[in-house]
């Protein structure tokens, strides 16, 4: 078990390491989003902009401008939600190396209630022209997104959580390519994030029930994988999708908008109400806001009736 | 470039100002003709740069941070030979380069700029990749009087002098003026220099009308501090009867008064 901000910190210290171009950024949250991991090894590459996220990308994108791949972090919703026009105008518009690796995103930030959880960041971002947008399920995946961003061109966005999770042992990772994890041929649970562990248990709950799910980890949300999406609606003919983000404009909205085009075919989309979130324990949030196996299997149940 | 060979180019930036914009039928003139000497300086003869190689990497750099005066940066990028003279007839139409706010299209624009407040980041970002790479070259920042009310200013006020960016310097354009008035009516931003004091500035006030005062204060150096000139200025300056109105901020001289404003510009 171990967190998808983690395996970030620990790749960009890596990285770091690796690269002499990479810079780093944080808001006074280096400790929470594991930038402190390159701090403590590249003081003169880490720049923490104070509790002052506006600026950190503004300066991001100068030191962009001037060669550097500029890696900013911060908690999901001031990265996102705080700084949306500085991302749109300085970062997205000019297309520049700055890679905007965000944690605490989700409900599953939980006991620090509704003003710090993402819930439309990703509906935020892949709706910039430029912006690309992963959101890896596990820590190795994780840390594989930031060497795969840091080596393709243009502003990204990394979703990071904060919650332990599971790891998935023997992925590849390709930009823009969703992951099998497990074949199934009555319904298709197309998931991102930690969404994906949950996606695995649904599969796991309608196994019992004698229903044959397929699991995609659809680590890049933007581009999409189309041609798995449009693969496993062929194949399936029924498609759930899994985010822990709202229904309106994430992963679910991406996947209707190729399949309603190309290939119209039932599907649920499995995510946070038209609400915000509120104070508690990321299990018992994920319960309540009906994001869980459980939820994802009965959803699944609806396709098959 | 002597002080008289560059108020000769403020004067063609001028012309260049109101000829784009009318020709456009929108755009900002009023703010362009108040930081048409200061940009004049700059490009005439502070700057440390290369109009046929925009991206030589030991230039100095210039973050318009008041994109609406694009009009005037174009005029004095095209001046200065990164691109023809004649583009600048194509500004604000569709599928030429010269957008309504700088972006990176057009050949000597360092950043895209336009949503106010955030130039000065970026130029305090490239400030610190300066310093981090050992290279010599400045950076410099134009940003508006009306805009210091933004928040983002101060956070990267705050961040030059946290950082000891003695490589960068801004000018702000005190032309008294935004869209709905005179900044006083508006929102107050006195005490300015105070404030830039306060954020570990070291300030120089001048007259932004006269190149000498430019040239003097662009030169200035102070070490481990960012240094921040208040330009006093006056909106439209050049143009009698665009000066100190605050109608001209968004709106280009008829054709008829463009042909005043071309008599005057002389």
């Amino acid at each position: 078990m171990k967190a998808t901000r983690d395996g970030y910190g620990e790749a960009l210290a890596e990285l770091g390491g690796k690269n002499p171009n990479v810079v780093a950024l944080d808001a006074d949250l280096s400790c929470s989003t594991r930038t402190k991991l390159f701090a403590d090894k590249f003081p003169d590459r880490f720049f923490n902009a104070g509790v002052a996220e506006a600026n950190m990308i503004g300066m991001a994108a100068g030191l962009a401008l001037s060669g550097k791949v500029a890696f900013a972090s911060t908690f999901a919703v001031f990265a996102t939600n705080r700084c949306f026009d500085q991302i749109r105008v300085s970062v997205a518009y000019p297309a520049l190396d700055v890679k905007i690796a965000a944690s605490h995103s989700g409900i599953t930030v939980g006991e620090d209630g509704a003003s710090h959880q993402a819930l439309e960041d990703i509906a935020l971002m892949r709706s910039l022209p430029n912006m690309k947008v992963v959101v890896p399920a596990d820590a190795i995946e994780a840390g594989k997104a930031v060497f795969a961003i840091a080596g393709s061109p243009g502003p990204f966005y990394l979703r990071l959580g904060r919650p332990k999770v599971p790891l998935l042992e023997g992925q590849e990772f390709t930009l823009g390519k969703a992951n099998v994890l497990r074949d199934g041929s009555d319904v298709a649970l197309i998931a991102c994030g930690y969404m994906v562990h949950e996606a695995l248990e649904a599969a796991e709950l309608l196994k019992s029930k004698g229903v044959s799910a397929r699991v995609i980890n659809m680590h890049t949300v933007k581009p999409l994988d189309e041609k798995a999406i449009l693969k496993a609606a062929k194949e399936t003919g029924r498609i759930v999708t899994c985010e822990e983000h709202s229904r309106i404009g994430g992963l679910g909205s991406a996947v209707a908008s190729i399949l309603s085009e190309k290939r119209p075919t039932p599907m649920r989309i499995v995510g946070t109400d038209d609400t915000f979130g509120e104070s508690g324990l990321p299990a018992e949030l994920i319960k309540k806001y009906g994001l869980s196996g459980a939820h994802i299997a009965k959803a699944a149940k609806e396709l098959l009736k | 470039m002597d002080a008289d060979q560059i108020a000769k180019k403020a004067t063609a930036i001028r012309r260049h100002v109101c000829e784009s914009t009318t020709g456009a039928g929108s755009g900002h003139p009023g703010g362009s003709l108040s930081a048409a000497d200061i940009l004049a300086v700059l490009y005439f003869h502070t700057l440390k740069h290369r109009p046929k190689e925009p991206g030589w990497p030991e230039r100095d750099r210039l973050v318009l941070s008041k994109g609406h005066a694009a009009p005037a940066l174009y005029a004095a990028l095209a001046e200065a030979g990164y691109f023809p003279v004649s583009d600048l007839k194509g500004l604000r139409k569709l599928g030429h380069h010269l957008q309504g706010h700088p972006a990176m299209d057009t050949p000597g624009v360092e950043a895209c700029t336009g949503s106010l407040g955030q130039g000065l980041s970026v130029a305090v970002g490239m400030a610190l990749a300066a310093k981090l790479d050992k290279r010599g070259n400045r950076i410099y920042c134009v940003a508006g009087d009306g805009e210091c009310q933004e928040g983002q200013i101060w956070e990267a006020a705050m961040a030059a002098s946290h950082y000891a960016l003695d490589n960068i310097t801004l000018v702000v354009d005190r032309n008294g003026l935004q869209i709905d008035g005179f900044t006083k009516d508006v929102m107050s931003i006195e005490p300015l220099a105070a404030k830039w004091r306060a954020f570990g500035w070291h300030v120089i006030k001048i007259n932004g009308h006269s190149i000498p005062e430019i040239m003097g204060a662009l030169a200035h150096r102070e070490k481990g501090k960012p240094i921040a000139i208040i330009a006093n200025t006056v909106k439209g300056s050049g143009v009698s009867f665009m000066e100190n109105v605050a109608g001209f901020h968004g709106k280009p001289a008829s054709q008829q008064q463009l042909e005043q404003a071309l008599e005057e510009l002389q």
